[in-house]
């Protein structure tokens, strides 16, 4: 990060969110990780995360590069397994049932988590309209009326002003930082419960960057959030909860998880604190 | 407060199976997909088979004399009429000539594939790069009858010209003698021929081998003060020149393998022709052309074998020339 | 104070004056090899071609030489060789299309390609008959080729880029492999598998399948080429939304690759449009129109100029370079077309 942050700055970001208390909005009981842990082949890459995500909450995953926090998050809407060497332990519960029990639709599950990547990615060969409507097509859900998905995918996605008059224009035709919207509301027209979020401002502009903070903040309001994110000050913006990952030469783990403000302010473990004050990382 | 936090002091577990259960639709698809994938091994094995099958009966009765004979006589012709001498069926003498074209053919095209390689990845100004890469592009394209009926009609008297000039001055070479003043349609006008045809592929497979150097290296050497020549001599061409070798193998392949080109500028003469500027020689390939029309029941099952041959042949150059280029395009060095 | 903007300047370009000594080289090469022409053995546009060659090596890296020392001299020699290796490789490239040109253009006529062969022999003169069986025949070897060998190509491409199932790497040889295989083996194998023995003659549809064992591994080989650049990140982004493998390549990753796919088929097109040797086993080469791929013989371009080739009159040879004019313009119409999709991937 470029320039100082100091614990107090960040927790007085943290603090000045309005917070909402989990569980006010009945959105399913939300999404469980239970002793979960990764390999690649031999590599124990991810040790024993516990952690829960309830409904209609933003939780941040925090930490230093390689330290399995985009590992974590593709095992909860299982595409981990999509590496050939990938192994994984634990389990992962959505609404109380494991997403890895055998006999579960892999395809279901990803309906209902859903997940924008790092680098935008909208289809190349559709237009902004049908981009938004790929799930739809691509998971062979039934809609009747498209019209009104499309507007309210794009007003969440805070994309629709923008496009209104160019719903034909080809996807790749938008900033970088629209693609990225584009690709929220492309996850959001199949109705998740859940929205995994890898980095999605890495690649972005800070002005694009608060553009989709503001989004994510709107669509905690209806559904679970998770971000991994390598910039502190957005998590101690958007979440309520943050969750500090390490890799000490072993496997990634969790130190330590809280609400924001408190990870920000006061940290329980020493190690947590030298992170998020910037003394190393 | 609804996250929990565990302590990680659990022993590590042993991996979960992961039960990927994919939809009948996926099953169903990667099926297809897989049955898609077999074909080129279904239809590899598929010649091997019917060849050998059809073959298998000339191949037997000549014995290892199949390959080393010179003499292919059918006592049976087309119309059934049988000779008084039995049937020999012996493709020595083609063989040596589908070798010796095919050399010719890497001998002379080779070098100046390489060095049009060269040219284009390190010398070329840009403007030109693009132009040549499409033409030699298009060499590739153009179809082999092509190349016979220009190969007969228009390059004959220039290579004919430079045959009698060779053996003018390199008679004493074994390989520049000939028995009779006879120099038009010889194997060295087949091989010049196979040459022209071979530059493309191995001009596409050097410079994709070349194009790999790494640019760091590449920098370092004229760092340290190297003319272009001395780089491509301490960088690109060490790490390129099993890729290159590789490449003249793919053009020996092909060569081998030519048919149409070959039957059209060379006579074809049954006897092992050691001397490349003589007007006779042949290839397994035209020998099959030139004896199909006319043949018996009996000689067609022979050139069965010899077609069973010649795709054992090329097969196996081509798979060796496959692993040299592909082991040069993935090692690190 | 004044600040004086220095002119933009390019040290690095050779002064005229640097220009002298390759100058004075160029100016020995023409006259050496006037020279060599004129008073040796050596004669024609290619002996000339060898001695201006052979002159420019020794003069430029000579006058290199002089001017840098011994290393300068071996890598304006090298230099020099090089690209006289380059412009050799071009040299069959202008004679075969100027040839074809000049000789091909003479004998097309509108008849050409109204007419069919079955009431011309090939010795007749060239107002006489024409190559509309053949150019019929060529199309519905083509389109009959495709039908086979572009969806087994495109599922290997598949196979190997999407499914990367056991065996990839044997398949990938194996299609390596077969881009290989003889033209002539693999109609030899068509006339031993499917024609001889068997009471079925020669057609169409034979030659097809001959057409489409060559033009397999090409399509497999540039398609595979072309869905390797699609992203790991766009089927990722299909599946996440919850897609079927099935439909994530179907609706994504074809899409996608559409100008890439639609290259490796017209290059397969390209491979096997002038491909004679299979024919001459499997489709008999008949001299009237057949629209029937299935019954009779069928002719083809490439079996027009062969037969043409055989019978060695002079009207025949001209019939040959006027049909083979005609095949040429397909194969660059082909080959063009290739080239501007290709630059247009994704």
């Amino acid at each position: 990060m470029a320039e100082q942050v100091t614990p107090s700055s960040l927790a007085g970001i943290a603090g000045s969110q309005p917070r909402k208390s989990p569980g006010t909005i009945p959105l399913g009981t939300g999404l469980e990780a239970r002793n979960v842990h990764a390999w690649f082949g031999k590599n124990h890459v991810l040790s024993d995360i516990s952690l829960d995500f309830a409904s209609g909450t933003v939780t941040a995953l925090i930490g230093p590069s390689g330290c399995g926090k985009s590992t974590f998050i593709r095992t909860l809407n299982r595409m981990h397994e999509f590496i050939p060497t990938a192994a994984m332990a634990g389990e992962v519960l959505l609404d109380g049932k494991d997403v890895y029990a055998p006999g579960t639709d892999v395809t279901k599950i990803r309906l209902k988590i859903g997940m924008v990547f790092q680098k935008p990615n909208p289809f190349p060969s559709m237009s902004i309209g049908e981009n938004v409507l790929a799930g739809l097509k691509l998971a062979q859900l039934k809609q009747s009326n498209k019209d009104d998905l499309l507007e309210e995918c794009l007003v969440r996605a805070g994309l629709w002003n923008e496009v209104k008059d160019r719903l034909d224009a080809h996807g790749g035709s938008l900033s970088g930082g629209q693609q990225q919207r584009l690709c929220i509301a492309r996850s959001l027209a199949v109705r998740p419960q859940v929205l995994l979020m890898d980095e999605p401002c890495s690649a972005l502009d800070p002005g694009s960057t608060l553009r989709i903070e503001e989004t994510i903040r709107e669509l905690s309001e209806t559904m679970t959030i998770v971000i991994v994110t390598h910039n502190m000050q957005q998590a101690a913006r958007i979440s309520d909860y943050t969750s500090f990952f390490l890799a000490d030469g072993g496997p990634g783990v969790m130190v330590e998880v809280g609400p924001t403000s408190e990870i920000f302010s006061r940290p329980k473990d020493q190690r947590t604190e030298n992170y998020v004050t910037g003394r190393f990382g | 407060m609804a996250i929990t936090e565990r302590q990680a002091s659990s022993p590590i577990p042993t991996p979960r199976e992961i039960t990927t259960q994919p939809r009948r639709s996926d099953q169903f698809f990667r099926s297809i997909v897989f049955l898609g994938g077999l074909s080129s091994l279904v239809i590899l094995s598929a010649i091997a088979l019917f060849l050998g099958i059809r073959g298998f009966e000339i191949i037997t009765r000549e014995g290892l004399k199949f390959i080393t004979g010179y003499e292919w006589y059918s006592s049976i012709n087309a119309d059934g009429l049988s000779g008084d001498q039995p049937s020999v069926y012996g493709i020595g003498a083609m063989l040596i000539g589908t070798i010796i074209t095919a050399l010719i053919a890497v001998v002379i095209g080779v070098p100046i594939a390489v060095a049009t390689a060269l040219f284009l990845n390190f010398y070329a100004p840009n403007f030109l790069k693009g132009f040549l890469v499409s033409v030699v592009d298009l060499m590739a394209a153009f179809p082999s009858i092509l190349f016979g009926l220009w190969g007969l009609n228009v390059l004959m008297p220039s290579a004919e010209y430079w045959a009698k000039l060779l053996h003018k001055y390199f008679s004493f070479v074994p390989l520049f003698e000939v028995s009779a003043p006879v120099f038009t349609r010889s194997p060295f006008v087949a091989g010049v021929v196979l040459a022209i045809m071979i530059i493309p592929i191995v001009t596409s497979v050097a410079r994709e081998v070349f194009s790999q150097t790494p640019l760091d290296r590449i920098q370092a050497a004229y760092a340290l003060g190297a003319t272009k020549w001395s780089m491509i001599r301490a960088v690109v061409l060490p790490f390129g020149s099993s890729g290159v070798v590789g490449g003249a193998m793919l053009g020996l392949g092909r060569a081998m393998g030519e048919t149409v080109a070959v039957f059209t500028v060379l006579n074809i003469v049954f006897q092992a022709n050691f001397q490349i500027l003589l007007g006779a020689g042949g290839n397994v390939a035209s020998l099959i052309i030139l004896k199909f029309g006319e043949a018996s029941a009996e000689e067609i099952k022979a050139l069965m074998a010899a077609g069973l041959i010649l795709f054992i042949l090329t097969l196996v150059v081509n798979m060796i020339a496959d692993l040299i280029v592909n082991r040069s395009g993935r090692q690190g060095r | 104070m004044t600040i004086t903007t220095p002119k933009p300047t390019k040290p690095w370009r050779a002064t005229p004056k640097a220009m002298v000594p390759n100058f004075i080289a160029g100016l020995s090469v023409i006259l050496g090899t006037w020279f060599l022409i004129e008073f040796t053995g050596l004669a024609g546009k290619l002996g000339a071609f060898l001695a201006a060659s052979a002159l420019a090596i020794v003069t430029l890296s000579l006058a290199a030489g002089i001017q840098r020392g011994g290393q300068a001299a071996k890598n304006v020699a090298v230099g020099t060789f090089v690209a006289i290796g380059a412009i050799t490789a071009m040299f069959p490239v202008v004679s075969i299309l100027g040839t074809v040109f000049v000789r091909g253009i003479r004998g097309i006529y509108v008849g050409f390609f109204t007419n069919d062969m079955s009431l011309a022999s090939v010795n007749d003169p060239l107002d006489k008959g024409g190559i509309l069986h053949a150019i019929i025949g060529t199309l519905l070897l083509i389109l009959f080729a495709m039908l086979i060998s572009v969806p087994l190509g495109i599922l290997t491409a598949l196979y190997l880029t999407e499914i990367k199932g056991p065996g990839s790497r044997l398949i990938r040889f194996l299609v390596q492999a077969m881009s290989g295989v003889p033209s002539i083996v693999a109609g030899l194998f068509i006339y031993s598998a499917f024609i001889s023995g068997t009471g079925r003659g020669f057609s169409g549809f034979m030659g097809s399948l001959a057409l489409s064992i060559l033009m397999l591994p090409t399509v497999a080989r540039t398609a595979e080429e072309v869905l390797l650049l699609i992203p790991a990140d766009l089927r990722e982004a299909g599946l996440a939304l919850g897609a079927t493998q099935w439909r994530t390549v179907a609706m994504v990753v074809v899409p996608a690759a559409k100008s890439g796919l639609i290259t490796a088929v017209i290059l397969g097109v390209a491979r096997i449009a002038g491909e004679t040797a299979p024919l001459l086993f499997t489709t008999g080469g008949g001299d009237a129109v057949n629209g029937n791929p299935f019954d009779g013989v069928m002719g083809s371009i490439p079996f027009a100029i062969w037969k043409a080739l055989i019978a060695g009159s002079e009207e025949s040879n001209a019939r040959a370079w006027a049909s083979i004019f005609i095949l040429l313009v397909i194969v660059l119409a082909l080959f063009f077309s290739a080239r501007r999709l290709g630059k247009r991937r994704v």
